[in-house]
């Protein structure tokens, strides 16, 4: 008929198979973020210690020791909570998600008394010195990925009570786990820039 | 094998009315059309932005010259420079993108036809913000107009002190957004590459176009984010009292041109490459051979990927570095030289011996050709560090970037239109109307842009809104800005062509220039799903398999 029917011809018995394209865009959307923290971790290493006038990291930063297991720990948990949703264990999922969201909540919130600390104790606010400016618009960036990964987090969880999710959606809740997985990554290397070199 | 085009059955629906076709432009979210809509936006953009520029001609035609005032001035070349690179040229390779590389893939439609709308949505939207800055950047205070920052934007002029009302604050957030619109757009090129080629479309045997467009993506994700970063910062500075490039507070005006420029000259290579990817495309089909050296070419695409990322400082030579930094960047700077000399080689090397058609593409191409090398031989010169610091920020680099953007991308995207136009709307464009077209615009190009070599080497700095008479400057203005009408004439040979031959065009048929790549398999214009079925390829030219079953490509490669 056109000349399609040639161009099918039948190549060698080979499968032919591809990557998966959620795979592939969330891979590229970690890959620029990747990008855009470098420059805000730059930033901060760049100001390091040329700030005008106090307060000064060593003064008043201290370590978040109990906001950094919660997070790192929420990545073991999002590993549970995907391996029961793959052997289609509902109730084990839902718990081991709900105990993800409450240790990122816990992160979100030490941070929130963190901050809370600096701006009424020590009158540390974005535009006192050059600390303040890199270190909240550093941890702040991240805080800010920790809401939308709180929120996506949320939305499975509401999604799973509801009875809608399913085994076929298991490569779906992985994609957010490999984000939250970033986002604990990302905050490795914010911990260690700001908290042990920044001091 | 017989070639006929499919003819559809002519069903007698009365012609959609003009609401039923906006709603259709709304909300479709088909690849060729998003394609299409970025290229009309992107030619619209251009218009405007190149009478922005034709403003700039008419004041500089005469010494003291009092035609446009000094902060007039400095908007025209902000908006000129901003519109170009965010608004024309970003959107019309995102629209050849979106448009050619599913076709040539052999896939349906792009991975995410949803996200692929949206990021044409927040280009327009980006771009309407800009322009929106005339009205809305005074806000209450009473002051600023458009931004008049450069497109670079440096500090501390951005500062608030500086710039006060919301000029430079609109200048952020368009560039913001367009920038999301850009890399959403780069993510959906990806993916589309890599997970969905029809059967047998190995990496090695996608079209240099998807090659090239594929680095490309890669550069757009990693180049943009720095941008964005930046302009966070900013918004921060502006907004909040943040100090990151507040220099009276310990900040440093320097970050901004580094993280600018971090940006700013991958972005260059982005626009660029493109260009490269359509020239790849059209010298071998219309020199009637394979393309020479097609494995080295993707090897020196990914190199100049690779390079481009560790050049920025180049364009800060004059700031101060150090010797260290500055032979870095100068020997870096040389290195992209390589791969971009073996891709002009391996273009003589297509054509040498072929049977050359002059086409309108081709004629474009060729003239691309001969001012993209001009345009790298000002590059290498400008990355000697002592002779840019004579020549920085002078005539010399206005030249020497719009050899490559006009001279280069532009031609080599006009060569794009005339080439493809065929296959988007089953029309052929006229070729006496491209000959015009060609010829006034080349012999304007030429006139408006080699005189300014000559007059940055004699001293005139850019940017600057009129010199005084007696410095030798004249003659090389006056004749730059009458090189300004023949390009506005060659540009509107291009508007009528377009308009006129969608009409009035010969019939196109499926495959008008004999061509070797999927996307000459389908009609034309194609249908909303591209392939009746999906094709299956065997070598890199599936369609001289087609053609010449008697000897196909593919017992070769």
């Amino acid at each position: 008929m056109t000349n399609e029917d040639t161009l099918t011809t039948p190549l060698s018995s080979a499968e032919w198979r591809l990557p998966s394209r959620r795979k592939m865009a969330v891979a590229c959307l970690i890959f620029t973020e990747t990008a855009m923290f470098t420059i805000f971790v730059v930033a901060y290493l760049f100001y390091l210690g040329k700030s005008l006038t106090g307060p000064y990291p060593n003064q008043v930063l201290e370590t978040p020791i109990l906001s950094t297991i919660c997070l790192l720990g929420s990545s073991l948990t999002i590993v549970f909570a995907e391996r029961a949703l793959r052997r289609e264990n509902r109730g084990r999922f839902q718990f081991w998600w709900m105990i993800t969201i409450f240790l990122a909540a816990v992160f979100l919130g030490g941070t929130a008394l963190e901050w809370k600390r600096l701006i009424t104790v020590h009158h540390l606010t974005i535009s006192t010195n050059l600390f303040g400016t890199t270190f909240y618009s550093l941890v702040g960036l991240h805080a800010t990925h920790v809401v939308v990964g709180l929120t996506l987090l949320g939305l499975v969880l509401f999604l799973s009570l509801r009875g809608h999710l399913k085994k076929p959606h298991h490569e779906h809740v992985e994609m957010i786990s490999w984000y939250w997985h970033f986002v604990d990554a990302v905050w490795v290397v914010v911990f260690t820039v700001v908290y042990i070199i920044g001091r | 094998m017989a070639f006929q085009e499919i003819v559809l059955p002519q069903a007698t629906v009365t012609a959609p009315s003009i609401t039923e076709r906006l709603h259709d432009l709304v909300v479709t979210v088909d690849h060729k059309k998003l394609g299409l809509m970025y290229i009309g936006t992107a030619l619209i953009f251009l218009i405007v932005a190149g009478s922005l520029a034709g403003a700039i001609r008419m004041q500089l035609v005469v010494p003291n010259n009092d035609l446009i005032s000094p902060q007039v001035f400095n908007r025209l070349f902000t908006m000129h420079g901003t519109s170009m690179v965010f608004l024309v040229g970003m959107p019309i390779i995102a629209g050849l993108m979106n448009y050619l590389v599913p076709l040539m893939i052999g896939a349906r439609d792009m991975a995410f036809p949803r996200l692929n709308a949206f990021g044409y949505w927040m280009f327009l939207f980006g771009g309407l913000l800009l322009y929106f800055s005339y009205l809305g950047a005074p806000g209450l205070s009473g002051h600023g107009s458009a931004p008049d920052v450069g497109w670079f934007a440096y500090a501390p002029l951005t500062g608030r002190a500086f710039s006060r009302g919301h000029s430079t604050d609109y200048w952020i957030l368009a560039l913001f957004v367009s920038g999301i619109g850009s890399m959403v757009s780069a993510v959906n090129v990806i993916v589309t590459t890599v997970s969905m080629r029809c059967k047998g479309m190995t990496l090695m045997r996608m079209p240099l176009f998807v090659w090239l467009n594929l680095v490309v993506s890669g550069m757009i994700l990693l180049a943009l984010p720095p941008l964005t970063a930046a302009q966070i910062m900013l918004l921060l500075d502006r907004f909040l009292g943040a100090t990151f490039f507040d220099t009276q507070a310990g900040g440093s005006a320097v970050l901004w041109q580094h993280f600018f420029w971090i940006f700013g000259h991958p972005e260059v290579y982005i626009l660029i490459i493109p260009g490269f990817a359509c020239i790849s495309e059209i010298v071998p089909v219309f020199s009637r051979k394979p393309i020479f050296g097609y494995p080295i070419m993707v090897a020196a695409t990914v190199m100049i990927g690779a390079i481009s990322v560790s050049v920025w400082a180049h364009h800060m030579f004059s700031v101060g570095m150090t010797s260290v930094g500055n032979t870095f960047f100068a020997i870096s700077t040389f290195l992209v030289g390589v791969p971009t000399g073996i891709k002009i080689f391996n273009w003589l090397g297509t054509m040498y011996g072929g049977k050359i058609r002059l086409e309108n593409p081709m004629l474009f191409c060729l003239g691309f050709l001969f001012q993209f090398l001009i345009a790298g031989l000002t590059g290498i010169m400008l990355a000697v560090a002592p002779f840019n610091w004579q020549l920085t920020d002078s005539y010399f680099v206005v030249a020497h970037f719009h050899y490559t953007l006009v001279g280069g991308f532009l031609f080599a995207m006009f060569a794009g239109i005339y080439y493809w136009y065929p296959k988007a709307t089953g029309r052929r464009l006229s070729r006496r109307l491209g000959r015009w077209h060609f010829w006034l615009f080349l012999i304007g190009f030429h006139l408006t842009f080699d005189p300014q070599h000559v007059a940055g080497i004699l001293g005139m700095p850019r940017r600057i809104f009129t010199y005084d008479a007696g410095r030798g400057w004249e003659i090389y203005n006056l004749i730059s800005s009458a090189g300004a009408v023949f390009q506005a004439a060659g540009l509107l040979f291009l508007v009528a062509n377009l308009v006129l031959s969608l009409r009035r065009g010969e019939r196109a048929g499926d495959d008008p220039w004999d061509a070797w790549t999927l996307e000459w398999a389908t009609t034309s214009p194609p249908a909303e799903y591209n392939f009746e079925r999906l094709p299956a390829v065997r070598s890199r030219r599936p369609l001289w398999d087609l053609k010449h079953p008697e000897d196909p490509d593919w017992k070769y490669e």
